[in-house]
């Protein structure tokens, strides 16, 4: 089942680079097609899928590579099948609104994106270390590929600068990698869970993993590659980027960094909770101060996902109190909320930027204003999704953000009032967004001449604003989705591996 | 009766949501009629109940709706809970949006985006009744930013108007400021109990006072201390309590009907109900009460003052509502919880019908706002006028009028607090009740009476009856609501099941007969004469000697430069701290971001490995000579090194 899933996206690509550059309407019916037969499929593996169940299920254990114990071992459990179906949830809804910006290669774009979205999957499945590995770096190629083909003026300089960052993270991750298969005679992950290492080691593999996952979250200070990517990328690589890309990083956190290195984990926790804050309240007064939406919205980014790593974190001992596994779930379900809200949020803040820049060409701030004279319905949908980014309650990323408060709350007072104060810096970066983009008079006739939303446009992002709506109202079926395998991890990070 | 309740809930909803997705398609009548239907049902329910409860005083419901959430055992649920408190507030609240929603149909006729204004007040409408009927404290931050979100769209509703998108974004900050401090107050509550549920959090509300928070290595304080203050922290946001109450005078860029809503009658009360709501929690805490009667005291007496100096018609009305709420915070400060619900209905009823009276002004002016340029309106509006005029008395507190009794009751209840800060908090109320009358009486005499200081005096005309009406429906409970209510709510043990209720001797002093009796007795009193005093010192500087208010100006430059600076709040919010958290922002983005992240310590890498690599390259010169030479060169070093260590 999860094989399908990773590999119909990426034969599927494969046959539209053959049909070449002369079939652009096929091939978009195609990828169409595709995608949403994946998310379809993601949606029946949902229905199959049982949240008690405390272990991976859809287990698929083939041996690959023998003389190395390699194994092609897949499986999902309930922290690792929300990701999977945002991301054949964004897939199509990247490919519907390609359509309204044609470039070169179209084709190409295409299956760049569906190939993505194989291996994107393929990362979340992965139970065997190295065939994780092997999925979290061939993803960087589309990526790659993506911003430094169909990207904007300074493309090359981002696609090197985020290539580096990555790659550069992920070596380490395989030191780690490496070392791990020595220490237990393979790649399972579940060994790796399981196996006892002593502080010194677990430090050190800490260290190595936080490399790779604090640059792909990104946290701050290795994060300045991701508003030039951005910036470049085309708006499908936006959305992929911010939306599911940035989510590997949170997912590392869980089903690495954090059970096979508790200890360290509990000891380092101080660092990495003063880094998260600093990501919140740093980067959200870095926000206040940009003047391009798209690196607006890239900022304000990383300070969400502060509090994914906050989450993931902020319920270690901090002085003398102790955690409750009550508030250790608290804190990591708010963490994988976080995520899965940020990812359609940011999403389709991106696409509102994305409809913007198709019609007047810049991403400029000050090249807009009053939008939502010539565009009311659009404009609707955009102080929505920003409203959302601020965290108003009734929208998704209220949930997140209000459930790790809470849980910081239960662990110190400080760092639950600095991660309180993005109710302010949010609300500012956001509201004053929309004030200068959105609301008074219009800029100039171009503004006044704008077109509303056209119904491609539109329909991804009513789809998305649903999303967030519902979660934001009833957030219980996610959260009994996932509480099983929270509940699983917090009981492992609880027993100390010394 | 939980059906019913949710019914009453739900219809200001989902008629918002029709009169907004569908109501531009159909036609205008369809708009309002949807919306005011919506608005009527849920009146006639929440009377309906009342009425119910008047009857059977021990009928009570508090019954989940369903589960939002439950994490590890910690459960969030929306659900309903009615008590005398609830039902009180929500007949308020429906009969003020309904009267809002027929004056509207006038007031709003000609605007474009009519269907887009009735949607917005119908589902803040349900927004303040998910917040008043909510049993947990998760859902009365639903509703607290639900009813903060739709103010700030109605605040920016005329989205070209710079000022208004200025105001509207300059409220939802400041409101914001206020909403972490309740949400750390939630917190606060939730890490002691584990629950946000009223019930449970009142039942063991001991815990909290036996459990401490650190603050620092060695220094704590009582949690239910913590907690009080950050929840009053939200609360002085949300009611405009000094120093957060820059937005509400701004907030006046909005439509005048939502003002008399929103920025009157309901949303900026939502502070003070949320008080007497947690008033079992405030009980157990005296630095928290004190911390609530100064800053209302203080709140009261001014923004009062700066009622005094306003020219613009809404503005006055603004800072008299910031400066009414700050009574209402004094009372709940001295445990008069009952009064100070008392004093929020009561103001509720002629705040809004003072605002709507303002909007019949404006809209026959043609949107003129400031009183410099009205003047004699009384001849052309006679029932506009007396709207104004009874709102005005019951405001100051003119014997009879329903403003009366709520004021002196809490008036009384501070003289008899014996509260740290009472006796500060008794004179700004007493000076509060001279300025009271001073600023309400200018406002009246400027706009009504003297000369006509506008053009085209014959074509001003009374507005149509659609505005009149609720004009007309809102005088009535203005003067008499308290006749029959008074003693019951504030004396009586109407909300003993919801408030904590200390026995009305030991707060006022006296035992409460009837309310004629209670206005005999106010006599003996300074109250009634203060504002006597008022509206004569309004009478001389704005009849009988005009020219004496600016020959005191004049002569008081410093202090009449800092009220209409209005104390500077303004300018120390913008200029210091907003300039400066850009200034800070920027600095961080260019310094720290793009200086050192970027160019020294990224590109910066970069370009030195560039380096490195150039003056290596130069020694790959590709001549064979070259290395022939180094090599030689190389050996010799080599050779002499051996031959040297040995």
């Amino acid at each position: 089942m999860l094989s399908l899933l990773i590999f119909i996206p990426i034969v599927v690509a494969i046959a539209i680079v053959l049909m070449g550059d002369k079939h652009a309407g096929k091939a978009y019916g195609l990828a169409l097609l595709a995608s949403l037969f994946v998310f379809a499929f993601a949606l029946f593996v949902g229905i199959k899928f049982d949240p008690s169940l405390n272990q991976f299920q859809f287990v698929e254990q083939v041996n690959w590579i023998t003389q190395f114990n390699i194994q092609y071992h897949l499986g999902i459990d309930g922290i690792s099948y929300p990701l999977i179906l945002l991301t054949s949830l964004l897939t199509p809804i990247v490919v519907v609104t390609s359509r309204t910006s044609p470039k070169q290669k179209y084709h190409q774009y295409l299956a760049s994106f569906l190939i993505m979205e194989g291996l994107m999957i393929g990362v979340f499945c992965a139970l065997d270390g190295f065939l994780f590995y092997l999925f979290w770096e061939s993803m960087l190629i589309p990526m790659f590929i993506i911003i430094g083909l169909w990207g904007g003026n300074n493309r090359v300089y981002a696609t090197v600068k985020f290539f580096l960052y990555t790659f550069l993270g992920s070596v380490f991750m395989l030191i780690a990698l490496i070392y791990l298969y020595f220490k237990t005679g393979g790649y399972s992950i579940s060994d790796f869970h399981s196996v006892p290492l002593s502080m010194r080691e677990q430090l050190l593999i800490f260290l190595a993993f936080l490399f790779a996952f604090a640059v792909k979250i990104p946290m701050w200070p290795v994060h300045t590659w991701l508003p030039d990517a951005h910036v470049e990328a085309p708006t499908g690589g936006s959305v992929i980027l911010a939306a599911i890309l940035l989510k590997m990083g949170g997912y590392g956190f869980l089903r690495f960094s954090l059970p096979i290195a508790p200890d360290a984990s509990a000891y380092l926790s101080s660092f990495m909770i003063a880094l998260s804050l600093v990501a919140i309240i740093y980067i959200g007064l870095v926000a206040i101060a940009q003047t391009d939406m798209k690196k607006l919205i890239a900022y304000s980014s990383i300070s969400h996902m502060g509090f994914v790593t906050l989450g993931a974190f902020v319920f270690f001992n901090i002085g003398t109190q102790t955690a409750s596994s009550e508030t250790m779930s608290l804190a990591l379900t708010g963490a994988m909320i976080q995520m899965i809200s940020h990812g359609l949020i940011s999403a389709a803040l991106f696409l509102c930027v994305g409809v913007m820049y198709d019609r007047l060409h810049t991403r400029l701030i000050s090249g807009y204003r009053g939008v939502v004279n010539s565009m009311p319905k659009f404009a609707t949908l955009m102080v929505f999704f920003v409203l959302a980014n601020a965290a108003v309650p009734g929208t998704s990323g209220f949930v997140g953000e209000f459930t790790i408060i809470l849980a910081s709350f239960r662990m110190n007072l400080w760092v639950a009032f600095f991660a309180a104060i993005t109710l302010i810096i949010g609300a500012s970066y956001s509201l004053w967004l929309i004030k200068r983009v959105i609301f008074g008079k219009p800029l100039n006739e171009r503004i006044s001449g704008m077109q509303e939303m056209t119904v491609i446009e539109a329909l991804p992002l009513v789809t998305l604003a649903f999303l967030v709506l519902s979660l934001g109202l009833w957030p219980a079926p996610l959260v009994e989705i996932m509480s099983t395998s929270i509940e699983n991890l917090v009981n492992h990070i609880t027993f100390s591996k010394l | 009766m939980y059906e019913l309740s949710l019914i009453a809930l739900i219809t200001p909803l989902v008629g918002g949501l029709l009169a907004g997705l569908i109501g531009s398609k159909v036609n205008k009548s369809f708009t309002h009629w949807i919306t005011t239907l919506g608005i009527f049902i849920s009146f006639s329910i929440s009377c309906w109940i009342l009425v119910e409860v008047f009857l059977n005083p021990s009928l009570f419901l508090n019954q989940n709706i369903y589960e939002w959430m439950s994490i590890a055992g910690f459960n969030f649920k929306a659900g309903i809970l009615i008590d005398h408190l609830t039902v009180s507030m929500m007949a308020v609240v429906t009969f003020i949006s309904l009267m809002v929603h027929i004056y509207s149909i006038g007031y709003m006729h000609d605007d474009p985006g009519y269907h887009r204004f009735f949607c917005y007040i119908s589902l803040f409408t349900f927004a303040m009744l998910l917040l008043v009927m909510s049993n947990n404290l998760l859902q009365l931050f639903f509703g607290w930013e639900g009813v903060g979100l739709m103010s700030y769209l109605l605040i920016g509703f005329w989205y070209k108007k710079e000022s208004a998108i200025q105001a509207n974004f300059k409220a939802f900050i400041v409101n914001r400021v206020g909403d972490m401090g309740l949400l750390l107050g939630i917190a606060v509550i939730f890490s002691i109990i584990g629950s946000l549920d009223y019930q449970t959090i009142f039942n063991s509300s001991t815990e909290l006072v036996k459990a401490k928070i650190s603050i620092t290595n060695g220094y704590s304080v009582s949690a239910i201390t913590l907690a009080c203050l950050l929840l009053f922290f939200g609360a002085m946001g949300k009611s405009a309590q000094m120093p957060l109450h820059v937005w509400l005078p701004d907030s006046m860029e909005g439509p005048t009907p939502i003002s008399a809503l929103i920025h009157a009658a309901t949303m900026v009360t939502a502070g003070v109900y949320m008080v007497a709501r947690m008033s079992p929690l405030f009980e157990l805490s005296s630095v928290a009460l004190s911390v609530v009667l100064i800053v209302g005291a203080t709140t009261a007496l001014c923004a009062g003052l700066l009622g005094i100096v306003m020219c613009d018609i809404k503005r006055i009305i603004a800072y008299s509502t910031i400066s009414q709420l700050g009574y209402m915070m004094v009372a709940a400060g001295v445990s008069a919880y009952s009064a100070s619900v008392f004093h929020l209905m009561t103001h509720a009823f002629f705040k809004s019908l003072l605002f709507l009276a303002a909007g019949s002004v404006i809209i026959a002016l043609h949107h003129e706002q400031d009183i410099r340029k009205m003047g004699g309106l009384k001849q052309y509006m006679p029932i506009t006028y007396l709207a104004a005029l009874i709102g005005s008395l019951s405001l100051i507190g003119f014997p009879g009028f329903a403003g009366f009794f709520s004021k002196d009751a809490l008036i009384e209840a501070v003289a008899h607090s014996s509260t740290v800060g009472s006796e500060f908090a008794y004179y700004c109320v007493l000076i509060g009740v001279f300025v009271t009358a001073l600023y309400t009486f200018r406002f009246l005499f400027m706009v009504f009476h003297g000369q006509t200081r506008f053009k085209g005096g014959e074509q001003i005309k009374e507005s149509s009856w659609v505005i009149l009406i609720p004009l007309i429906l809102l005088s009535i409970p203005s003067i008499l609501i308290a006749w029959p209510t008074f003693g019951v709510l504030v004396f009586g043990d109407f909300f003993s099941d919801s408030i904590r209720q200390i026995s009305s001797y030991e707060l006022f002093g006296f035992e409460y007969q009837s309310p004629l009796s209670f206005l005999i007795h106010s006599f003996s009193g300074p109250v009634i004469y203060l504002s006597v005093i008022g509206i004569f010192a309004a009478w001389v500087g704005y009849i009988k000697k005009p020219e004496l208010p600016y020959k005191i100006s004049n002569q008081f430059t410093t202090i009449h430069r800092v009220l209409v600076n209005k104390f500077y709040f303004d300018h120390f919010y913008e200029n210091v701290i907003a300039k400066n958290t850009a200034k800070l922002g920027s600095a961080f983005w260019k310094f720290g971001d793009i200086k050192i992240i970027d160019d020294f310590l990224v590109n910066g890498t970069a370009i030195r490995i560039q380096k490195l690599s150039t003056i290596t390259k130069k020694m790959q010169t590709g001549y064979i000579y070259h290395y022939a030479l180094m090599m030689v060169i190389g050996l010799s070093l080599l050779l002499a090194w051996v031959i040297i260590k040995s």
